[in-house]
């Protein structure tokens, strides 16, 4: 294309589209534990970000007074409330431990594919633990 | 111009010859330095929140009233509501390809995220200045 033309002219010059390449749809693939790991940070990330309403509420509450509080902390002792509770510590767990093994990868280590899965596995079995040990000592604590 | 077989930019990416908004690096590293403060942040707060389980409004009262608690808990709420509206935008910009609803979504999470975060700061100063 001649680079004398005027803008106008060049962008509108009748072209066919390149061949832009196109990976294939997600079910293509088997899932691997990488991807799942994937995908789950973003998925706990946007729960974790819903879940600050229920934080907000409990910090508004303690704000306003005993009653408003009693309420909150009533909710969260119902079995809804430690569900929603579960849920949140083991994404939080997940995102953070998650959230570590990112920072090292966008530090430029860890990319090798033995190292790659050992710190996915390490990151399942740190979610496990932390959360048990959260509960167990919360729940201890509640006695 | 190039006459490869495949080039990623699309031929009114060519035409204008514009490269990319020069923005992305201020996200990445906002994100990324969120995230790293968040690592204690948070396993502070969960310890805190674990030892106040089933306490009583006094108790959580004069935890979050104390001087370090309260300005480590603005700093929480600062961190994590950043963090948190960073990494929704990216979810809305990789999901969302209509223009309009792509904006209207990026309005409602910031927006969301700024109303969250000054209420839980009010919250949390309400209670320490009492």
């Amino acid at each position: 294309m001649p680079s004398d033309m005027p803008t106008a002219e060049r962008a509108s010059a009748a072209r066919p589209p390149a061949p832009r390449p196109l990976s294939p749809h997600l079910q293509i693939y088997k899932p691997q534990l990488t991807s799942v790991l994937s995908i789950l940070h973003r998925a706990t990330g946007i729960a974790l970000a819903v879940g600050t309403s229920v934080l907000v509420w409990w910090l508004v509450a303690a704000a306003a007074g005993p009653a408003a509080f009693a309420t909150v902390q009533g909710f969260l002792g119902s079995w809804i409330g430690k569900l929603m509770l579960l849920g949140w510590s083991v994404s939080l767990f997940y995102h953070l431990a998650n959230g570590i093994r990112h920072l090292f990868w966008d530090a430029g280590y860890g990319f090798e594919l033995k190292t790659a899965y050992a710190s996915g596995w390490a990151v399942v079995a740190a979610t496990a633990g932390l959360t048990a040990l959260a509960w167990l000592v919360a729940l201890g604590g509640m006695r | 111009m190039s006459g490869k077989a495949f080039d990623t930019r699309s031929p009114l990416s060519r035409a204008r010859g514009l490269g990319p908004a020069k923005e992305g690096v201020a996200h990445w590293w906002a994100q990324r330095v969120t995230a790293a403060a968040l690592v204690p942040m948070t396993l502070w707060f969960v310890v805190s929140v674990i030892l106040l389980a089933g306490a009583e409004h006094a108790t959580v009262v004069a935890w979050v009233g104390s001087p370090v608690t309260t300005v480590a808990l603005l700093l929480l709420i600062a961190a994590v509501f950043h963090h948190a509206q960073l990494g929704l935008q990216v979810v809305i910009e990789d999901y969302v390809h209509n223009e309009g609803l792509k904006i209207a979504g990026l309005l409602v999470i910031k927006a969301a995220a700024l109303v969250l975060a000054i209420g839980a700061a009010f919250a949390v100063l309400r209670i320490a200045l009492g």
